[in-house]
């Protein structure tokens, strides 16, 4: 069984402190969604409050369609997996996996038979007689998942389970986590800080900020058409150049900026445009900026290399424009014998060197003036 | 012997060899000394001074014998022995009451109070243990005496037509003993459960466990060793109370270490009073080994 979930307008509030404002967001069942935002953004509260350890203090919330209001987390087809796993240490590995088992009151046979099953199903056969401190971090945490699965839940419920492993398992079990979704099919609600971890393993991300979901989307959609300053500046790398809209043709604003007039797409949505004497960011991503040729009409501007750095598949350029040190940074691919757009940087543009930049229109992005994810 | 080695390190030579003396000096003479000269005594017979050391000195279990046959040797000294199993049972009993009031109170503290309300609970519970032992006492005879608060309260309510005898039926008794001893189960209680990580209780629950479940297989089992250790020294220190028992035991029952206290004094026979406080230390001992290797406690764990 698998269940979509419903946040209607849910707020949290603990006294004066609003953790979560208006939440308002459709999961469709069977699908990987990731609340994504920095700390203290509300998340862990939002996802506390589906699987009924906090109640909302306005709103519904509605599981598979159905009112979850007074029931409580142990009467919800919600299973949680918790961000330090929380697995029994007293008990066997097998006891921890089948704990939902016996709570059903389900006879040993039966309950060691399913934990078996699980422990296939994570990829740790015969480990079921081990006790907890015997399995290893990446082993233990699918343990947890395993042990929130037997629960048979309709949404399983995952808050940063991952940020305890180190890098290179954490990427690993990314893919794990994505291909146990797949097998199980039931909606997976996924919490975390880390915006790879969200791109990479969800269907749809929403991203939060101070208590307020900012935008709901894919991946992809979410690093091309952000919709808020916020969104744009806290997924992946972003330059972010500040001014007021001078005019507006279409699709296309024109922003005055320290660094000169920009001409960027507007993400028009949802009825709202950019207008004429708004304050607005211009959005380019590194990867985006490039050198200036002769053939480049608009949106270039004359910045210095203030440091290079070099990471195996990419240059990242650091610049410094006009008077205001307006900074930025810019991606080169690494690619031996490329073209001039993607060679590094020749000796003349080694740090202290004059360089005009540039970047197209249509693979930038202007915005409401708002808060950044660094501010 | 890397321990000894610590020692000298962080101390030095002089001053680690101080510590160690000092605790040699500890154990050896002001703990194992005077319990050895007991056990000894226990085996002596009752002499004048004038006899001891003398040709009639010569080691006996006459004592022991006593507490299990009496004065005459084809009987069993009944009235002792009852006294015995009764201390035995009823310290027993209280340890378990103890451990029913302790458990919320110790659960509550450690998993739900925050900072300010849990120092302040805290507090109140410690507090009332500066008034001395007897004071406590007698303030509870007060409270359970035929004009007490309790029988004034029940007199008004209706609910006991004529003053209910709380000393002769021993329920002041009970309640003195559990009272006196509340703090050695709670604290125990309070460092086991504190160290329990408040999200496997919320894992259970997710789980769908009961609140009776979450506790019988998630608290309880992370937590028993404080409740060996408290129920161990509720049990033990019920065992051997005496003042509790003097001033709040009812007239027609005797608590074991009223017993001994009389063999000491007014009996005048100390060999007879070690024996029975030996007979009462070692059969507590056993019994608190026999319960932890049935509730499978090793003995490390009461230390935690």
């Amino acid at each position: 069984m698998t269940a979509a979930v419903d946040l209607d307008d849910v707020s949290v509030r603990f006294g004066d402190f609003v953790a979560v404002r208006d939440a308002r967001v459709h999961i469709a069942a069977g699908t990987f969604f990731s609340f994504l935002g920095p700390s203290g953004c509300g998340k862990t509260t939002l996802l506390r409050a589906i699987s009924g350890f906090v109640q909302p203090s306005a709103g519904e919330i509605r599981i598979g369609g159905r009112n979850m209001a007074g029931i409580g987390p142990n009467k919800r087809p919600t299973a949680l997996v918790f961000q330090n796993l929380a697995l029994f240490p007293l008990m066997k590995v097998w006891e921890n996996i089948a704990f939902a088992l016996e709570v059903r009151g389900i006879g040993r046979a039966a309950r060691r038979k399913r934990a078996d099953e699980l422990l296939d199903l994570i990829a740790l056969p015969g480990q079921g007689d081990k006790t907890c401190d015997e399995l290893s971090g990446g082993q233990r945490q699918r343990v947890a998942i395993a042990r929130a699965l037997a629960a048979e839940p309709d949404v399983l419920l995952l808050d940063e389970p991952l940020s305890a492993l180190d890098l290179k398992l954490r990427e690993h079990m990314r893919r794990e986590l994505r291909a146990i979704q797949r097998r199980v099919g039931i909606t997976f609600i996924y919490i975390t800080h880390d915006q790879g971890e969200a791109l990479t393993m969800s269907d749809q991300v929403a991203v939060m900020r101070g208590g307020v979901i900012e935008q709901v989307a894919d991946g992809n959609a979410l690093y091309d058409q952000p919709e808020s300053a916020f969104v744009a500046s806290f997924v992946g790398e972003n330059n972010a150049f500040r001014g007021q809209v001078r005019d507006v043709d279409g699709d296309y604003a024109n922003v005055a900026t320290e660094v000169g007039m920009l001409r960027a797409r507007q993400a028009a949505r949802n009825g709202w445009q950019l207008g004429v004497g708004d304050a607005a960011l211009v959005f380019v991503r590194p990867e985006s900026l490039r050198f200036a040729t002769s053939d480049d009409g608009q949106n270039n501007f004359p910045a210095t290399v203030a440091g290079i750095e070099f990471e195996g598949r990419f240059w990242h350029v650091f610049l410094e424009i006009g008077a205001g040190k307006q900074r930025a940074t810019m991606t080169r691919v690494n690619a031996p014998g490329g073209t001039h757009a993607t060679a590094p940087p020749p000796a003349t543009r080694g740090v202290g060197g004059e360089v005009t930049l540039c970047f197209s229109p249509d693979r930038s992005v202007a915005l409401p003036d708002g808060p950044l994810a660094n501010d | 012997m890397s321990w000894l080695h610590t020692l000298i390190v962080r101390f030095g030579a002089g001053f680690g060899a101080c510590l160690l003396a000092l605790a040699a000096f500890w154990v050896l003479l002001l703990i194992l000394l005077p319990q050895l000269a007991m056990v000894d005594f226990s085996f002596r017979p009752n002499l004048p001074p004038a006899e001891q050391g003398g040709a009639q000195d010569t080691y006996t279990l006459e004592h022991y014998e006593y507490l299990l046959r009496g004065s005459e040797s084809d009987s069993y000294n009944t009235i002792d022995l009852a006294v015995f199993a009764r201390t035995l049972l009823v310290a027993a009993l209280v340890a378990a009451l103890d451990l029913a009031i302790c458990y919320p109170i110790a659960y509550l503290l450690a998993q739900s109070a925050h900072g300010g309300w849990a120092r302040l609970l805290v507090l109140s519970l410690v507090v009332p243990f500066w008034v001395n032992e007897i004071l406590r006492a007698f303030a509870f005879r007060i409270l359970f005496g035929g004009s007490g608060v309790i029988n004034d309260a029940l007199l008004f309510l209706g609910v006991a037509e004529v003053p209910v005898d709380f000393i002769r039926a021993n329920v002041a008794l009970y309640s003195g003993l559990a009272y006196a001893f509340v703090l050695l189960m709670i604290f125990p209680l309070y460092n086991a459960i504190e160290s329990l990580d408040r999200n496997q209780v919320e894992a259970a629950r997710d789980m769908g466990a009961s609140t009776f479940r979450v506790h019988w297989r998630v608290v309880i089992p992370h937590a028993k060793p404080g409740i060996s250790s408290g129920c161990t020294m509720v049990f033990m220190l019920s065992a051997g109370a005496l003042a509790a028992p003097q001033i709040l035991g009812g007239p027609s029952s005797l608590w074991f270490t009223q017993i001994i206290y009389q063999w000491f004094n007014t009996g005048n026979n100390w060999p007879r009073g070690s024996a029975y406080a030996i007979v009462l230390l070692v059969s507590t001992v056993l019994l608190v080994l026999l319960a932890m290797r049935v509730g499978k406690v090793r003995l490390s764990e009461l230390g935690r």
